[in-house]
């Protein structure tokens, strides 16, 4: 039996004494009621172990203005981010300063080869050589233009902005790279050794030399966009992305990729399609699971000593579950209750929600051409006509957010913002509600809701290899994790059959049998 | 058995009473039966008209009471306990025959041996 302790101050006392028995919590209130006094009566509960505290759903509801502050609370995963950002930062970008000059070396390389190529005789025999007529300005005119082509091709390609830092290096295009290294460096051996040592008369020949290696250059950036960018669009392995806090699923088809591409296409789509992450949803089942196991202590009856720990704890948390299983729960009767009493409290609020909003709108509209030189008075900006017409609705808007644990996403300087926007584009109330009232993907709240843009690849196979039938990883950021498993799209017989249209004949079918 | 439009309809006919059996709850006579004016009449295997829109007997149940009395497969019936049964719907067909009050059916059927057999008495016996 447990006994609360009792406060004695004020005329009356109100004291509620509740044993806790072994298989159910109850809640203990005290209150106190002083007559004369200006004190609030505050009621305290105080649970059992392991529950926490249910929050009042009209807790603060009495203040009266609603002022603009929003709710700057740093938690302890946002300091953990934070100095996250502030180690990887430096890393990071040496990387990639690194990776951008040596493409710019090679680019360098490969551009005045060519060039070189033509100059080279020029400067260092230019006695010897023969000169050429109309053929050799041809050729020179067709190393130009290749040369300009191959530049806006290796432009489009690869000097885009990078998407993403992947923990590791781009397969194809270091071969990509090497390849084009070593295909240069053959060519200015042959040059050295075959033109340059025995100082080769012919020019126009040189002159060829140099177009062969432009039109192989063309080549290998035709074989870079295939291996880049072509192969991984024919779709060939449908993974399944499964959110781990509230097992939210989407499933795509991507392409050969290897596993740490797959991740960034995962990661973008991540954004557009999955709903916001709201932890505060989770809290109830974690309550519920919380107050499982508090209710079972195990007692080692037959004293120290007997097995090993680990045979122990077998026994104990067999003991539990069995336990567990045999007692009467009543807890899936709270659950139903509990989220009938929910859907409705939220039904209701949505409906004053709407009701609040589509007044509010009836009182500004938009004002004409003509009347604007007429009456310059009173009018308003779209800023201001939402600044005019939010404190109607706010309150209204507040307890729905509230009810439905949306709060903390939307604070009170974005719904304005909101609300302006969809004044100005002439939008119905409705769709100034719809992000309210259903959960949207990340992409539609603020930037700094786009809590972690850093995400940590956890996988067994290497993440240069591709994807495979079976292939599982894990994606995981501060909040949760995003676990892919991919399986292989089948191999699809189609085969033909024609119908003439002249066939679709019908006869009436009515010849019953019936047994008397 | 044929049916000429305006004319009277002539068959020869034969009576088959059946007294209705006790099975559980109902009252069977165990046979089906097929056609009625709602039907189509060409798919019927066993009218020689395949215009005849008439009540046919297709199935009959062995050692039912139907069997006992007599009935065969492919009979056309006419008459049921008095009401006709030449121009009615599949449906009517199968209320006249499933009265509940009414223990026994007497039935008109006929079939094409029984015109056979008419005749050849008929030609068997010489006029004098």
């Amino acid at each position: 039996m447990q006994t609360p302790a009792v406060l004695e101050a004020g005329d009356v006392l109100q004291v509620l004494e509740v044993c806790e028995a072994p298989e159910e919590i109850k809640e203990v209130i005290v209150t106190t009621l002083e007559e004369g006094s200006n004190t609030n009566s505050t009621p305290v509960t105080s649970c059992g172990a392991g529950t926490k505290p249910s929050q009042d759903d009209n807790w603060g509801e009495t203040t009266t203005a609603i002022t603009g502050t929003s709710e700057h609370s740093l938690s302890q995963e946002d300091i953990v981010r934070i100095t996250k950002d502030l180690e990887d930062s430096v890393g990071l970008d040496c990387r990639r300063y690194f990776t951008r000059t040596l493409a710019i070396i090679l680019g360098l390389l490969v551009f005045l080869t060519p060039l070189a190529f033509l100059v080279l005789p020029h400067i260092l025999w230019p006695d010897k050589l023969q000169s050429c007529g109309t053929a050799c300005e041809g050729l020179f005119i067709s190393v130009a233009f290749k040369l300009l082509i191959l530049l806006l091709a290796v432009w489009a390609l690869f000097f885009r902005p990078a998407r993403a830092g992947l923990p590791r290096v781009y397969v194809f295009r270091a071969l990509l790279a090497v390849l084009v290294l070593l295909f240069v460096i053959s060519y200015w051996l042959f040059y050295g050794v075959r033109i340059l040592d025995s100082q080769d008369e012919n020019y126009q020949g040189i002159v060829q030399y140099a177009v062969s290696l432009v039109d192989a250059l063309l080549f290998i950036h035709y074989l870079a966009i295939v291996l880049l960018e072509l192969r991984q669009l024919q779709p060939c392995y449908s993974v399944c992305v499964t959110r781990s806090t509230d097992g939210e699923t989407r499933h795509y088809n991507l392409g050969q990729l290897s596993i740490q591409r797959a991740a960034l296409a995962i990661i973008e789509h991540y954004y557009c399609d999955f709903p916001v992450h709201n932890p505060a949803l989770l809290s109830a089942s974690k309550s519920r699971a919380a107050k499982h196991l508090a209710g079972l202590k195990v007692y080692n009856v037959d004293g120290p000593g007997n097995n090993a720990a680990a045979g122990i704890a077998h026994s104990q948390s067999r003991a539990m579950i069995a336990a567990a299983a045999r007692r009467r729960d009543t807890s899936h009767n709270e659950l139903y209750y509990e989220e009938a009493e929910h859907e409705r409290r939220v039904r209701k609020r949505r409906a004053r929600l709407v009701v609040a909003v589509e007044e509010a709108f009836t009182h500004i509209k938009r004002m004409q051409e003509e009347e604007q030189k007429k009456a310059p008075g009173d009018v308003m900006d779209p800023r201001e006509a939402a600044q005019a017409i939010f404190p109607s609705m706010a309150r209204a808007l507040q307890k729905y957010l509230r009810t439905t644990k949306q709060q903390h996403c939307h604070s009170m300087e974005s719904i304005q913002q909101h609300l302006a926007f969809c004044i100005t584009n002439n939008m119905t109330p409705k769709a100034f509600l719809e992000s309210y009232l259903t959960p949207g993907p990340t992409v539609q709240y603020s930037r700094d809701f786009w809590r972690a843009r850093q995400w940590t690849l956890i996988s067994e196979a290497s993440v240069t290899s591709g994807l495979k039938d079976g292939t599982i990883f894990l994606l995981k950021c501060v909040d949760f994790s995003l676990v892919v498993t991919s399986k292989k799209i089948p191999y699809i017989q189609m085969s033909e059959e024609y119908i003439d249209p002249k066939s679709h004949k019908f006869v009436l079918r009515l010849q019953s049998e019936t047994s008397v | 058995m044929s049916f000429v439009p305006g004319q009277p309809v002539t068959a020869v006919v034969e009576r088959v009473e059946i007294q209705k059996l006790r099975q559980g709850e109902n009252l069977i006579l165990g046979f089906s039966i097929g056609g009625g004016i709602d039907q189509d009449p060409g798919q019927n295997p066993f009218s020689e008209d395949k215009s005849d829109k008439g009540i046919y007997v297709t199935r009959i149940s062995p050692k039912g009471p139907a069997d006992l009395a007599g009935l065969k497969m492919g009979d056309k019936i006419m008459q049921v306990n008095g009401w006709d049964m030449t121009m009615v719907t599949h449906d009517q067909a199968r209320k006249k025959l499933t009265k509940k009050r009414e223990d026994v059916v007497r039935l008109l059927v006929t079939r094409k041996s029984l015109e056979e057999a008419v005749k050849h008495s008929k030609c068997s016996y010489p006029k004098h």
